[in-house]
């Protein structure tokens, strides 16, 4: 197991550093002059030339990646030419409140879905299943942003039960509980559609399994109905879902940039959004790599929770 | 390796072409035919063919301009004059502004598919063409891209171009072709290891021919399917970027740029806002839909409601109607008889087509009797045996006749709690594809030890240690440790040890072996059938053996059941029915078997193929393969004649086969 643990945590230094690679080539698309970009179109000239300097800008390609690469493994992506302060400063102020966000997430659509995914499997063409394929369709066919704008109107304007943005309150706010009533709404609007994805194969998963010689063994050995879905059939159906839970990972932390917007969550989304309509390359480049590095690292846990669960991966 | 190459002049690229299985194509109805004959994908397309229509019409509907501003008239409610669904927060009226922008959405929303889709899919083709270095470096590129969430990396590309309707979809374009390249790149392996590519390289055709003549049309599929589950998203994910300011520029709106004005309003004027997120939403049902009809239609692999799982038991026909037969057949089941068979039929029910798999099989097996039965593949010997404790799978299978009665119980009619109370306890089975058969996820040592804990309610330490003591008695050295072990750990011998100590476990009266050694090697074999019975033996359980060896049987049995499709056509005890056939399909069977130290004998393969159960001849099944067929053979119903002491055979012509 430890050394399979390590295996993959080998495998991730290729992945980041390709990461940063596509970020480095990203940036470097931006037409024209990048200081001017920004530094906006009101820029003086010293000041232009101060941060193509200060960027490397001024060298070949390759050299440039260097000598960025070697700052960020210093821990020093920049500053932010509009906040006035470290881009890593305010990237990691803002990593919690999304961590919390995508995790909630994360976790409701697991729950939701995998629940599901087996009542539909295994009432497969009754009513149960109708009902959930149809919720499941209308999940994924909904936009998340106007789920949240929905939530909003009817939770927080409407019935008036639940906060409608922010993370705390203004004033006297503040603790877990607080936090957990402002989750609510972004939670669900956010879980929505990686829940209705999953719904669907989990289904699909379970369906499979349940066709499968050992369940006809588990149930030729008398073991009840109870025991041949959950132990048997189920962790089978799991093996194939955790994988796809690793990549919905991937989707709430991206779709966490609607909700943050939506429900004025103060996350790294949100920070991405006005970031690029003021122009603060530097401080969207620190944001995306650290959400995708941050996204590589709950990979990486989904693949060691399937080793967990699957000895042929684990003992070989 | 013998292989002539086809000469290249003789051999012009369309017959190629026709070899190769394009899945898409006559024989079966056409896709489109297909697509529209499935309800939900109709709905689908109805629905997209209403928005696209309406979009489409723009220019020539009787619409307000939706740039143009009335203050005084600002956020009109819905169903006001002139303003069917009202106007926004600087009175421009909703509905032009919607169809207009539904227009821009969905050109976009296809726009941005059809350029990732021909990108992404040349990258998978070319990778998986060229191979080796060029597969290995696109590969890697697509790998690093698909390390972001997705998004988010769309998010840093406009950022980088700036905001902007076309930039948002260079940004969706770029995230969505790995998507592409994977899919593609998969398919087009596939193909390039197939023959016909190796006859079309031969033939001469250049690269560019053949990926454009062979290729192309065999992963047209795949990328038809991700282009169906893809195009949504980006409908969906442009929507997103405009929602975020990032897409369309005021005052030209899509779908997302209308919601987003509408977001701030939604106290003072929630339909603003509301409105555009329900096209949105029905356009994404709409492809939804469609996507899955196409997934359905191109790869019935995936279908969707496909794959129908097992139940617990079973479906059985109601008791009187399975048993209106059975009056007329002598000896009732009595309690002293562990298990008896009477006209067992069971049936697959598939589309139209019902296979008749098993059509009244009589079978009786007493206290530590071994009974064989025999036959082809397709006789139905298998289902028989699956059918005794209702492991049938339904649907398709179904009990439609007959009664399998365990010591006078019938077990067709019992509830599925007393069935489980018989499995594995009273009747247990050992499987034939010992790989398949145990769960690979659970120790072995559990997997025996649950059925312990099931049906004799010791605890868990306790049938641990039974599980251990099993192992030893099937012979697995080490048992202590190994009981920890998981099947992909063990050899295939080891496995079916593992599956013998399982059916062993609770010390059943009857032990069915289905094939238990079809799946291992030759040497294997002998060992794995010695410990079977030996161990079976001196716990005095029957045994049921399914086998299509003779030889097997001749070894293990005492008596043997010869079934043809789907019936016994001979039985008996094993020296009778071995030692003089009468049935001549057991004669033909017998011939085929090859005898140690008598080389000079011919082995003697039956000429055709055995019946498909579902289109089962009248009168006996084997009369169109068979040697001494004549008229009366194809005619009503032939019964098992009892020809000697307890030795029966179903034959017109039984008198002529005695040797």
């Amino acid at each position: 197991m430890g050394a399979y643990i390590l295996r993959r945590l080998l495998l991730m230094v290729p992945v980041l550093f390709g990461v940063t690679v596509i970020v480095f080539l990203v940036i470097s698309l931006i037409p024209g002059d990048p200081a001017k970009a920004i530094l906006g179109t009101f820029a003086t000239p010293e000041n232009v030339a101060k941060v193509n300097h200060d960027l490397g800008l001024d060298r070949a390609l390759p050299i440039q990646y260097v000598i960025w690469l070697g700052n960020l493994l210093r821990g020093d992506f920049g500053r932010s030419y509009i906040l006035h302060r470290p881009v890593i400063d305010e990237v990691l102020d803002r990593l919690f409140p999304t961590l919390l966000l995508a995790g909630a997430a994360l976790v409701l659509s697991s729950v939701v879905g995998l629940s599901l995914g087996i009542i539909a499997a295994i009432r497969q063409n009754g009513w149960q299943d109708k009902l959930i394929t149809v919720a499941v369709l209308v999940g994924i066919s909904t936009p998340s942003f106007w789920l949240g704008i929905l939530l909003i109107f009817w939770f927080g304007v409407r019935l008036s039960i639940l906060p409608v943005g922010g993370m705390e309150e203004m004033f006297g706010g503040g603790g877990a509980l607080d936090i957990a009533r402002h989750l609510v709404l972004p939670a669900v609007a956010l879980a929505a559609v990686a829940g209705a994805v999953l719904v669907r194969l989990t289904r699909g998963s379970m369906l499979e399994v349940m066709r499968q010689d050992y369940i006809r063994t588990a149930r030729a050995k008398g073991l009840s109905e109870a025991s041949v879905i959950f132990k048997h059939a189920f962790r089978n159906a799991l093996v194939n879902v955790i994988p796809i839970i690793g990549l919905e990972a991937g989707f709430v932390l991206g779709g966490a940039v609607y909700i943050e917007t939506v429900f004025q969550w103060p996350g790294i989304g949100r920070m991405l959004v006005n970031a690029i309509s003021t122009r603060d390359i530097l401080l969207v480049q620190g944001g995306v790599l650290i959400v995708a590095a941050a996204y590589v690292m709950i990979n990486l846990l989904t693949d060691i929770a399937q080793s967990f669960l699957d000895p042929r991966i684990s003992r070989s | 390796m013998t292989f002539t190459a086809p000469k290249i002049d003789e051999k012009p690229a369309s017959t190629i072409a026709r070899a190769a299985p394009v899945p898409v194509q006559s024989g079966r109805p056409s896709a489109w035919r297909r697509l529209t004959s499935n309800s939900v994908a109709s709905f689908g397309l109805a629905l997209l063919a209403v928005i696209v229509l309406i979009a489409l019409a723009a220019p020539i509907l009787p619409l307000a301009d939706p740039n143009i501003t009335d203050v005084a008239h600002r956020l009109a409610p819905a169903f006001s004059a002139g303003h069917l669904l009202g106007t926004d927060q600087v009175g421009r009226d909703i509905l032009a502004r919607l169809i207009w922008g539904t227009r821009v959405s969905l050109a976009v929303g296809v726009a941005a598919a059809l350029t990732a889709a021909l990108i992404g899919s040349a990258i998978g083709l070319f990778a998986a063409f060229y191979g080796n270095i060029v597969d290995m470096l696109l590969m890697r590129g697509i790998d690093m891209l698909m390390a972001f969430p997705y998004l988010l990396l769309a998010l840093a590309i406009v950022a980088a171009l700036g905001p902007g309707l076309l930039n948002a979809m260079v940004a969706i374009i770029i995230v969505n072709i790995p998507f592409f390249a994977r899919a593609v790149r998969g398919a087009t392996l596939a193909v390039v290891r197939a023959d016909f590519m190796a006859a079309a390289r031969l033939s001469g055709l250049s690269d560019l021919e053949i990926v454009a003549t062979e290729l192309f049309p065999n992963v047209l599929p795949t990328i038809v399917i991700t282009l169906s589950t893809t195009v949504g998203w980006m409908i969906l994910e442009t929507a997103g970027l405009s929602f975020l300011g990032l897409g369309a520029q005021p005052p030209q709106a899509d779908l997302g740029g209308m919601l987003g004005d509408g977001r701030n309003l939604i106290q003072v004027a929630p339909h603003v806002a509301t409105i555009p997120g329900v096209v949105i939403l029905l356009l994404a049902i709409g492809i939804n839909l469609v996507g899955d009809g196409l997934r359905d239609v191109l790869d019935p692999k995936l279908k969707s409601g496909g794959i129908a799982r097992a139940l617990a038991k079973t479906a059985a026909a109601p008791a009187d109607e399975r048993k209106r037969k059975l009056s007329s057949l002598p000896q009732p089941s009595t309690a002293t008889v562990p298990l008896s068979l009477r006209s067992l039929e069971t049936h697959f029910l598939i589309g139209e087509e019902v296979y008749r798999a098993v059509g009244g099989v009589d079978l009786e097996v007493k206290p530590g009797e071994a009974v064989g039965i025999v036959g082809e593949s397709g006789s139905g010997k298998t289902v028989t045996a699956l059918s005794i404790l209702g492991l049938v799978a339904t649907p398709p299978g179904r009990i439609v006749g007959g009664e399998i009665a365990h010591h006078g119980e019938d077990l067709v009619g019992a509830p599925l709690a007393r069935l489980q109370a018989i499995r594995g306890n009273r009747i247990a089975y050992v499987f034939q594809d010992p790989l398949t058969t145990l769960n690979p996820l659970i120790s072995i040592g559990e997997q025996i030890a649950e059925g312990i804990r099931r049906h004799q309610g010791l605890p868990r330490a306790e049938a641990m240690r039974r599980a251990v003591a099993l192992l030893e008695a099937v012979r697995i050295p080490d048992a202590e440790r190994r009981v920890g072990a998981y099947p992909h750990e063990l050899s295939g011998g080891q496995r079916q040890r593992v599956g013998i100590a399982m059916a062993l476990a609770n010390d059943p009266e009857i032990i069915v072996a289905d094939e238990p050694t079809t799946a291992l090697d030759v040497t294997t074999q002998a060992q794995i059938l010695r410990l079977l019975n030996e161990l079976r033996r001196e716990r005095g359980a029957a045994l049921v053996f399914i086998s299509h060896d003779v030889g097997v049987i001749a070894e293990l049995c005492d008596t043997v059941n010869v079934m043809y499709g789907g019936r016994i056509v001979e039985s008996g005890p094993v020296d009778a029915v071995l030692g003089a056939p009468r049935h001549p399909y057991t004669q033909r069977l017998l011939a085929c078997v090859p005898e140690l130290g008598r080389a000079e004998r011919r082995i003697d393969p039956i000429p055709g193929l055995p019946p498909a159960t579902n289109a089962l001849p009248p009168g006996c099944a084997f009369a169109p393969r068979c040697h001494l067929a004549d008229g009366k053979c194809s005619v009503g119903e032939i019964g098992l004649e009892t020809i000697g002491e307890k030795h029966k055979v179903r034959c017109v012509h039984a008198e002529l086969t005695a040797a």
